[in-house]
């Protein structure tokens, strides 16, 4: 793209951040003050009722609320008031945590389902039968089993991770150029010396495509599994913030949320970058 | 008699049919290839030299018979016997020097970092491309990767080198220099090779010997011809050789007539264990002979 191209497609977005946010601040300003109430049943009603003014918030408490957050993200006042940076770092140790541990599995496992088609055989009717589930029907028996919700979220990311880097890996071992494993077998090459000079890098790229959507996928289900298991992390927060009506911080919140998920998908895609090479 | 390094012993390569059946590429090949000698096989596309080369590497095993390299029979890949791919096969991760390296790591999996460095960049030296060893594969032309593809080749110090049509991706001028530099090298370090060839011309400059294959399925190999033009022939003036013309003739007399016929029609006396061995002799430029005239003599093994 050019540089005047990416300037126009800059503009574009700014005027519709800008219409967004008039439209959105003229829809919750006030229709005037009501007539003729008694003050003693006005100050009962709020401002909502007396000054004909939206319970939606408009741009500039959000702008506000923001701005609360960002000037101390970390307070700690008790379990339900919480800063949002606290609630933040919850949610992504347990993305990370559960991440992790289905990197560990998915990527053995995919590296043998990829390299034997036994084995792609034999685990290809349970990846099919279980790749569909919704992370989010495990909770009830990992709560049952483990007895403790806040692993229980963390077990809900590693097998909503597991698949699409199973998937993706054993995808990816499996075809691998015949020319590149043709090399490695006239260089005489053992079999763990080809897994990681040969097959790794060649599969690398697609493997990241797994690991990339997985992040996404256990970003998304952080959220709900929060809002079921309560106590901690952004998912509670938002749930927590629609109980104490506060429309603010629950918009604060999906803005959070957003800047957090497109961060990860970044620096996944950053990863890609570094291990796909062209030929 | 000559120092034999590779002796084919009656292979064959059958593929079941989609009919039920079967096909057979080849059957009943047999080919001695003698040390230091460069051989270039030529035929018809589909003909099967692919797969004898690959059954010569050992990453594809025949149906029936057997090769013998240095009296051994083969059971796999060795790193006796060096590939130099049709597609280059360059590692696109890895630098030249990484591609070069990992292969001297492989032959000599005990040597120090320095060392395998060292061979490696002795070898991208040899194929001339000095310089460039940083780089990677996607930043190379077309030649510069195969010049790679054959410093990788020879970095391992290989008893043969098995080319399958290496340069024929490549553009004429860029060829003509490539096929110089690899009759160089192979002349100098006494290199067996055994190459596929779809050019005539390349075959006649780069051969000792020329192996002609008929038309599969049941291909067979019909002659060798022995290349009569000197051994200081050079790149571009072969064609001013008096027997140049014989040569070529009979190869593309053979591309063109004879490789279909052979199969259904072979010579009188015709012995596939000793395919006959055809010396096209006559011209100035030849050894001493009998007669002046230009000849075909055809003489068993
Ligand atoms: N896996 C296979 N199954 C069936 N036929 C094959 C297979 N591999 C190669 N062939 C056939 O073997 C023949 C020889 O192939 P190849 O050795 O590549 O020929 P060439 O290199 O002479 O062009 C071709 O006709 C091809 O269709
Ligand atoms: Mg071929």
């Amino acid at each position: 793209m050019t540089t005047t191209a990416r300037l126009q497609a800059l503009a574009v977005s700014a005027l519709i951040l800008a219409v967004f946010l008039a439209l959105w601040q003229i829809g919750v300003s006030g229709s005037g003050p009501a007539q003729e109430m008694d003050p003693e049943y006005a100050k009962l009603m709020g401002a909502t009722a007396t000054q004909g003014k939206s319970a939606m918030p408009g741009p500039l408490d959000v702008g506000r609320t923001i701005w609360g957050h960002l000037r101390d993200p970390f307070y700690d006042k008790g379990p339900n008031d919480k800063g949002i940076g606290i609630q933040l770092a919850h949610s992504v140790a347990r993305v990370g945590t559960g991440y992790l541990l289905a990197v560990l599995v998915a990527i053995p496992v995919g590296f043998l389902v990829g390299m034997s088609p036994l084995m792609s055989r034999a685990l290809d009717p349970y990846i099919q039968l279980l790749k569909p589930v919704s992370p989010l029907a495990w909770m009830p028996l990992a709560l049952y089993t483990i007895k403790d919700s806040g692993i229980s979220a963390v077990f809900v990311i590693f097998i909503c991770s597991l698949w699409p880097m199973l998937i993706n890996t054993a995808f990816g071992v499996a075809s691998v150029r015949r020319e590149w494993l043709n090399v490695a077998r006239t260089l005489e090459v053992g079999p763990l010396r080809r897994a990681f000079t040969i097959i790794l890098p060649a599969a690398a790229p697609t493997i990241l495509t797994g690991m990339r959507i997985s992040i996404g996928i256990a970003w998304l289900v952080i959220v709900a599994a929060e809002m079921l298991v309560g106590g901690t992390g952004i998912g509670y927060f938002v749930w927590n913030e629609w109980n104490n009506l506060s429309i603010t911080n629950v918009i604060t919140s999906i803005l959070v949320i957003g800047i957090v998920g497109m961060i990860l998908d970044q620096l996944l895609a950053q990863a890609q970058r570094l291990v796909t090479f062209p030929e | 008699m000559e120092d034999r390094l590779i002796s084919i012993e009656g292979i064959a390569k059958r593929y079941p049919a989609a009919a039920g059946g079967q096909t057979t590429i080849f059957e009943d090949l047999w080919l001695r290839v003698g040390r230091g000698e460069f051989v270039c096989v030529i035929g018809h596309s589909g003909c099967g030299k692919t797969t004898v080369l690959n059954i010569l590497a050992g990453l594809d095993a025949p149906s029936a018979g057997a090769v013998i390299v240095d009296g051994r029979e083969i059971s796999g890949p060795s790193l006796d016997r060096a590939v130099i791919f049709q597609g280059h096969a360059l590692l696109p991760w890895k630098t030249v020097l990484g591609n070069v390296a990992y292969a001297v790591a492989s032959r000599w999996p005990k040597a120090s970092k320095a060392e395998i460095e060292a061979r490696a960049t002795r070898a991208i030296a040899t194929v001339g491309l000095a310089g460039a060893e940083g780089k990677r594969p996607a930043e190379l032309s077309g030649g510069m990767k195969q010049r790679v593809g054959i410093a990788r080749a020879l970095a391992i110090e290989p008893k043969i080198l098995l080319m399958d049509e290496p340069f024929s991706a490549l553009d004429a001028l860029t060829r003509g220099t490539l096929q110089e530099e690899a009759r160089r090298i192979c002349r100098e370090t006494g290199q067996t090779v055994y190459m596929i060839t779809h050019d005539v011309d390349e075959a006649i400059y780069l051969a000792d010997k020329i192996v002609l294959m008929t038309n599969g399925p049941g291909a067979r190999i019909a002659e060798i011809v022995v290349n009569p033009l000197p051994a200081d022939r050079r790149q571009g003036a072969i064609h001013h050789d008096p027997n140049y013309y014989a040569l070529r003739n009979h190869l593309i007399d053979f591309l063109v007539s004879r490789s279909k016929t052979f199969r259904d029609d072979p010579p009188a006396g015709y012995d596939p264990r000793h395919p006959p061995v055809v010396r096209l002799d006559g011209g100035v430029a030849a050894p001493p002979l009998p007669s002046a005239a230009p000849k075909l003599r055809a003489v068993a093994t």
